[in-house]
């Protein structure tokens, strides 16, 4: 099913990840975060940019104990663990921030 | 968590995109990372090919996934050996293939080499010391 994004539409999957990566907007992650009624704040923005990064990097989501180590070494120790990003996430970082960075599914993620 | 830790070797024979096995690979690699088990890498053959730097996969329209190797060390795969005989054979050297490291975390995460070039010889050694061999 599409979204409507600022009177755009993007094409998504039926787990409602986008469909072109390249189609993101940062107004992607707004929209899809309402729709679960999260309030997307720096902190979310960090590990949404940073998933961006790492994909554009290595052309792969990471698996949640990679993005795990990444993020502590990134933003401080105290954010190097599933309980954090849970918290951020609770849908779990992998599917939940993924999605919203415009990533396609992890692999491996059931 | 499973006390049992067995020798995984991933055998990779193909060329990266004329056929899918070594994106197939790479995918079984990076989920069965989860699991903890000692894993290690071969490429012999053509599958040589799937670590050449550069890559450009612009002309066959195809996702270029070599990006992903760099990503092994995360996965804590350190294990990567390149047979040398199937280089020579295709006028490759070391130099030809993607510098892939990983980071010790006892060792103030330090960089180090992933790939090991090995002889035909020790590359069947390698098969027979494995429990496991996913051959793509």
């Amino acid at each position: 099913m599409p979204i409507e994004v600022n009177g755009k539409s993007f094409e998504t999957d039926e787990e409602g990840y986008l469909a072109n990566i390249n189609d993101w907007e940062p107004g992607v992650a707004e929209v899809m975060s309402k729709e679960d009624d999260l309030d997307l704040t720096d902190e979310h923005w960090d590990i949404i940019n940073y998933l961006r990064e790492y994909y554009e990097e290595y052309q792969i989501a990471p698996a949640v104990r990679v993005l795990t180590k990444a993020v502590g070494k990134k933003f401080g120790k105290d954010k190097g663990n599933s309980k954090y990003l849970y918290g951020l996430f609770p849908y779990g970082p992998a599917k939940q921030a993924c999605r919203y960075a415009g990533l396609p599914k992890p692999t491996g993620c059931v | 968590m499973s006390e049992t830790i067995k020798k995984f070797l991933y055998l990779n024979r193909k060329a990266p995109y004329g056929t899918i096995y070594a994106w197939e690979s790479l995918e079984v690699v990076l989920i069965g990372a989860a699991f903890d088990q000692d894993v290690s890498l071969a490429f012999v053959d053509d599958g040589v090919y799937q670590l050449i730097k550069d890559q450009d996969t612009k002309g066959i329209g195809m996702k270029n996934f070599s990006p992903t190797y760099t990503a092994l060390g995360d996965y804590e795969v350190k294990k990567v050996f390149v047979e040398k005989e199937s280089l020579e054979e295709r006028g490759l050297t070391l130099d030809d293939l993607q510098h892939l490291v990983w980071e010790d975390e006892d060792d103030d995460w330090a960089e180090k080499d992933s790939i090991e070039l090995v002889s035909r010889e020790e590359m069947t050694a390698l098969m027979e010391d494995a429990e496991v061999v996913f051959s793509f």
